[in-house]
């Protein structure tokens, strides 16, 4: 069987949730190895998580540059693999960062590139949710060696034994005229929250919430659920919440198991980033939002009553 | 400091095509809407550097006839003369083979510094388009910037993903692409406006940039569409009204649906 590269999501060794999911989906089409690009020792602290979901082999891509230059490791690193192990595809998840890696490869191969599927079957052929869920696409790549971005939630993982192999793959030193260097890091202030694209549970705050202090009742809720906070643009524009939290066309695209929408009208540029979620909740005073059109269930109040009553209602079940 | 500065990227043709057939019209126009408002931020974060170091900004499209009226906006914003790569060959072209044009077309300006995109929309599928260019041209990434600055020849930002906040230092040369954080576009003045009637736009073709047409456009595509079909509209479920009882409804439903 082929084998089918998938670069790890991590930060500082601690593997990201999409991983295991692409994992998952790479299984379908051939044997998983997992890649990791990281500093010296990264590859063996996250060997486990990945043979719990079935990585046969686990690549190791390490040096100390591996961290400091943007993009530039993670596509010498495929590259190199794309040349040495011949797989069937390459699977990368579609984050901001994870759809540049794979523009990147694709153009170094030059090779097929198939973008932000939700779902991926044994032959390739990816599903794709365009235009906020309006259209259903599913598209292959014709030609060379797939590569393919899998949104983060499209998949769901399952565990699956694997033997882990490790191997060793020799990264080319970087071109600093080439490069971007990263100079330092500011992880996103979420506290223990999951990250939002990350998260099966995400709870968002529009302009209804009014405020800034008044978004604690968001994040009360999203606590209690064990989620990520969100937020629209319009709350995001009136400085009720951080710009990286925002959900929408130029926002983060989210696909959580759950999605609750509390004073959000639902534009369409916000639904753009929310419509793939498997549930949806609204709660909104205004019964004609429509929010209401896309939402599972939907109640029509005043958040400031609903979702703190919400809030108490999950935190005595979970006692 | 001379920066050529990419507006409007090329249509996504299949989906459009696809979105047209079903008459969609509401969604292409809020797309183009995100286009525009990108495009006139990539515009504006140029001239503020052209103000404090000089040089020329060359705008840069590639489209039908369309991408003109973007043209003309960022050369009544201020911007100096522009290239349209407009080719009937282009039509259907995907990520990879418009990252090529691209290339190629910004190969055609002399003495290039910077070049400076939008960084699009983030659930498109172009995402990528100024990653691809820093691969295609041989330059430093400096891309999804909230705030960039140039210190001699070299460029600082910094970079917003999911992750958080990168800080970034590369030297000139360099490819960036700008969020929607990065400043607020000015409007063109009237002055400007009249301004821009005389400025210079080029109009190269596929063959004028040495590219063969079997490598843009349709047949240039790497990845087909087996099918597509538009999605059944999400249909809406239950909704209440708030009676004082609304937080613990919404309880049960997610009970019911094994969520909690
Ligand atoms: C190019 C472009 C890109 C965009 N990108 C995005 C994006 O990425 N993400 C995004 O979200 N938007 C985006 N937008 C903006 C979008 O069009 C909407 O303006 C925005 O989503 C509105 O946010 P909102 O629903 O919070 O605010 P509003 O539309 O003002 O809605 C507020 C809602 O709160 C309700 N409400 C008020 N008080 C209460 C209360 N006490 N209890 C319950 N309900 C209450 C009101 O009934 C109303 O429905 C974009 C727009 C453009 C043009």
């Amino acid at each position: 069987m082929s084998e089918v590269l998938v670069l790890v999501d991590h930060i500082d060794g601690e593997v990201k949730k999409v991983t295991f999911e692409l994992l998952t989906a790479a299984r379908r089409i051939g044997e998983p190895s997992a890649v990791v690009v990281g500093t010296p020792g990264t590859a063996a602290k996250v060997r486990d998580a990945l043979a719990r979901y079935g990585a046969a082999k686990v690549y190791a891509a390490e040096s100390e540059d591996a961290v400091t230059y943007l993009t530039t490791p993670k596509v010498d690193a495929l590259a190199t693999l794309a040349g040495s192990a011949s797989p069937a595809a390459v699977l990368i998840s579609a984050t901001v960062e994870g759809k540049e890696v794979a523009g990147r490869l694709a153009a170094r191969l030059n090779s097929g590139l198939l973008v932000d599927v939700v779902d991926i079957d044994a032959d390739g052929v990816g599903t794709q949710s365009i235009f906020g869920g309006a259209f259903v696409v599913k598209a292959k790549v014709g030609n060379g060696l797939p590569v393919i971005t899998v949104r983060p939630g499209g998949v769901e993982a399952e565990e699956a034994d694997g033997a882990a192999a490790e191997a060793a793959v020799e990264l080319p030193a970087v071109d600093a005229a080439k490069s971007a260097r990263i100079t330092g890091r500011e992880q996103i202030v979420g506290g223990d929250r999951p990250e939002l694209t990350e998260a099966s549970v995400v709870v968002s705050g529009g302009r209804g919430v009014g405020s800034a202090e008044s978004f604690a009742v968001v994040e009360k809720l999203a606590d209690t659920l064990g989620g990520a906070v969100g937020a629209s643009r319009a709350a995001v524009d009136s400085g009720y919440y951080p710009h990286q939290f925002q959900v929408g066309q130029t926002g983060k695209t989210v696909s959580p198991q759950l999605y609750i929408a509390l004073g959000i009208s639902g534009a369409i540029q916000h639904r753009a980033g929310m419509q793939t979620s498997k549930t949806i909740i609204a709660v909104n005073k205004d019964a004609e939002a429509p929010i209401f059109e896309i939402a599972d269930f939907g109640v029509v109040g005043d958040l400031f009553q609903v979702a703190p009553q919400l809030t108490e209602a999950v935190a005595k079940r979970k006692g | 400091m001379n920066i050529v500065v990419l507006v409007k990227q090329v249509p996504d043709t299949w989906s459009e095509r696809k979105l047209t057939d079903a008459d969609h019209t509401l969604d292409r126009e809020s797309a183009d809407a995100v286009l525009d408002e990108i495009n006139e931020r990539a515009v504006e974060e140029a001239l503020k550097l052209q103000e404090a170091h000089g040089g020329e900004v060359t705008v840069l499209a590639m489209g039908p006839d369309r991408a003109t009226e973007a043209i003309r906006k960022a050369l009544s914003m201020g911007a100096d003369k522009a290239i349209h790569v407009s080719d009937a060959a282009l039509h259907g072209s995907d990520v990879l083979a418009t990252a090529k044009v691209l290339a190629k077309a910004i190969g055609t300006v002399e003495g290039v510094d910077l070049v400076i995109a939008g960084n699009e929309a983030t659930d498109g599928r172009a995402g990528a388009i100024p990653a691809i260019l820093a691969e295609l041209l041989g330059l430093p990434q400096v891309t999804q910037v909230r705030k960039v600055e140039i210190d001699g020849t070299t460029v600082k930002a910094e970079r917003e993903t999911e992750e958080g906040v990168a800080f970034l230092e590369a030297t000139l040369p360099a490819v960036v692409s700008v969020t929607e954080k990065i400043n607020e576009p000015r409007y063109p003045s009237f002055k400007g406006i009249m301004a821009a009637k005389k400025k210079k736009v080029d109009t190269l073709s596929v063959a004028d940039l040495g590219l063969d047409p079997a490598e843009v456009g349709l047949t240039g595509a790497w990845s087909s569409v087996l099918e597509a079909a538009p999605k059944p509209p999400r249909s809406a479920g239950q909704r209440v009204e708030d009676d004082g009882n609304g937080g613990a409804q919404i309880a049960e439903y997610l009970v019911g649906q094994k969520l909690i």
